[in-house]
């Protein structure tokens, strides 16, 4: 029984690792970027939905309809203003650039926000639980934001392949010039492919603040696991993501379970693993 | 296959000028010990091991295009292998840096087959995952400290020399030794075919291919000989600390954020740049220091600018305004005189 709830717990942490995962994803299949800040944005939107708690006095959960919009619009001007121009065929400007957005949001939240750990309380749903087996019960929270990513990552695919926005995505994906003939704006395309990006962060960046403590030297942490959750899904592939997500979760939990030094090692291994036996992900879709 | 009449000539007027100066520089510094204050000693020891772990960096993502934000891993690597050795074998630390070079290059070639299989940025990434990697195995070595770290016996420091000034000197020299002898390295590596292959990679990976360069033969060259010598150089930076923990040894901002701000304000993919770049840093540092987060966070904004503003850096800028050239590094072919 243990063993299972130890694996059940896993599978739910996954679906948070999935979400950290998709906006990467999705920056990356349209316009090739890794975004090495990712996991910072993600902090930072943990830190505005703070603010915003605090100020407003409202629920975490509640905050997602001021932090979700806000970060998107930080992620269309960051694209407008600054990533846009390090696009090109060298690799290099993108990855430093977002190298240095990383240091600037880690520092200047340590200068506003000092170091030490905070966390968002979301009330009492915290500690419901149902139980679903005898001995196994799953919280309610943890089902809920599992249950979130699987949403999100639902609505990503509906977005990609059902409307117009996801068609212009693709499209600049596949081949950059002939979009634009056929009147696509790359740098239009491009902010809306960021700011949607920075709403899964900080849709991922509050359920992270409710769910654990969290401070401004994490970030880094958190794209290596969506990284790693990308990588074992397989580019290009959404659902793939989420059963990364899953994989990464699973391996942290039994490996947390053995012995709790090995828990973020028992990931990376796992990662390092498939990336051996496996390098193109479990279910890739590009080549 | 040799033209009659005509040789390849690495040297420029500016560059023999450069070599001049450089192998003055080197004779002044090897006296320092002699003129110096020892925090001064410090100082120029800390800036030598910058400037050599940013001229790997440069030439690992400026020649040979693998941008790694993960070198952590084989400064701290070495580090603990300086301490593995000398705390359990009781080697004497100073004989334990060749060690670690040599034992990272090893580490780095099974390392290099799992994460060349990640292409561009993803490759950034795999690097960094590996020096988690390293650093959580190294927080499970219970014997040296696990997570919170170890010093080294005072009877191993006493090993090193008698008293504390004569180490002092010793490390300081062999900082010394070791920089000078990787850019020396650089350089040969540069001027040899593998430094061809490199250049034609770094201008179009494809063409290179295609004129019969051995892309992933060059590259895994390149990895392993900057492992080595980061490892090296990382076991110098910890024999001067005396302590290593996880944490500081396998450090992403001192590591790696600095190095990587160090060459591109400096000028990614020259020589010089690096030099350049440490100069500026320490500049930077001695001055704003004080400022904690604040310094950081301007050092981002800096190479933030340098990338949007002048890509090619500072030494970039200069070079191609003034047509210098430090290093023997250019290809000219020139007529012979006889």
């Amino acid at each position: 029984m243990e063993w299972i709830n130890t694996i059940v717990q896993g599978i739910l942490i996954g679906g948070l690792y999935a979400m950290f995962a998709a906006g990467l994803s999705l920056i990356f299949g349209v316009m090739r970027l890794v975004n090495i800040a990712h996991g910072d944005l993600i902090v930072l939107a943990a830190y505005v939905a703070l603010v915003v708690v605090e100020t407003l006095g409202i629920n975490p959960l509640m905050s997602l309809l001021l932090v979700v919009p806000v970060m998107a619009v930080i992620g269309y001007v960051l694209q407008r203003t600054i990533l846009n121009r390090t696009l090109g065929d060298d690799l290099l400007p993108p990855l430093l650039v977002t190298f240095g957005l990383s240091v600037i949001i880690q520092n200047a939240l340590l200068e506003l926000f000092t170091a030490d750990s905070r966390k968002l309380n979301a009330g009492p749903i915290e500690t419901a639980s149902i139980e679903i087996l005898p001995g196994v019960s799953l919280g309610i929270l943890p089902l809920a934001q599992f249950v979130m990513a699987v949403v999100v990552i639902a609505l990503m695919q509906m977005v990609f392949y059902r409307t117009g926005m996801g068609r212009a995505f693709r499209a600049t994906s596949d081949d950059q010039p002939v979009a634009q003939l056929m009147g696509l704006d790359n740098r239009h395309i491009f902010g809306l492919a960021m700011a949607l990006s920075l709403a899964i962060v900080a849709i991922a960046g509050v359920l992270l603040a409710v769910r654990a403590n969290f401070d401004p030297s994490i970030g880094p942490a958190r794209l290596i696991f969506g990284f790693e959750a990308v990588i074992i899904g397989g580019l290009g592939s959404m659902w793939g993501t989420l059963a990364g997500g899953v994989i990464l979760g699973v391996s942290q939990a039994i490996g947390a379970k053995i012995d709790p030094g090995w828990q973020l090692l028992a990931g990376h291994l796992v990662f390092l693993f498939i990336l051996a036996v496996r390098p193109q992900g479990l279910f890739p879709k590009v080549q | 296959m040799h033209a009659p009449g005509f040789r390849v000539a690495h040297s420029t007027r500016s560059s023999r000028f450069g070599m001049a100066g450089f192998a003055l520089l080197v004779l002044a510094l090897a006296t320092a010990p002699f003129w110096a204050e020892r925090s001064d000693l410090r100082l120029f020891a800390e800036i030598f091991t910058y400037v050599a772990l940013a001229s790997l960096w440069n030439l690992l993502a400026g020649y040979a295009g693998l941008v790694s934000v993960g070198q952590q891993a084989y400064v701290g690597l070495g580090a603990y292998i300086l301490f593995g050795l000398a705390i359990f074998a009781g080697v004497n630390p100073v004989w334990t840096i060749p060690v670690a070079g040599l034992v990272s290059a090893i580490v780095a070639i099974p390392v290099a087959f799992l994460i060349f299989r990640l292409r561009g940025h993803y490759f950034a990434i795999g690097t960094w995952v590996v020096a988690e990697v390293f650093r959580l195995l190294a927080a499970q070595i219970g014997p040296l400290g696990g997570g919170s770290g170890i010093s080294l016996p005072v009877s191993t420091v006493t090993a090193i020399a008698e008293t504390r000034q004569m180490r002092e000197f010793l490390i300081y020299w062999i900082a010394l030794a070791l920089l000078v002898a990787i850019l020396g390295l650089i350089v040969m590596l540069l001027r040899s075919r593998y430094g061809l292959a490199l250049t034609a990679i770094r201008d179009n990976e494809t063409a290179a291919l295609s004129n019969g360069v051995n892309v992933i033969r060059t590259k895994l060259v390149v990895y392993v000989i900057t492992a080595a010598g980061t490892a090296m150089i990382g076991a110098l930076i910890f024999l001067q600390k005396l302590r290593v923990s996880p944490d500081t040894a396998f450090s992403v901002n001192e590591w790696t954020a600095f190095v990587i701000f160090i060459v591109v304000i400096g000028g990614v993919g020259r020589l010089e740049g690096p030099i350049v770049g440490t100069i500026v840093f320490f500049l930077l540092r001695e001055t704003l220091a004080d400022l904690g987060a604040m310094y950081l966070l301007m050092l981002g904004v800096v190479a933030i600018a340098v990338m949007l503003k002048a890509p090619k850096g500072i030494w970039g800028y200069l070079a191609e305004r003034f047509g210098w050239e430090l290093f023997p590094l250019a290809r000219r072919v020139e007529q012979r005189k006889d």
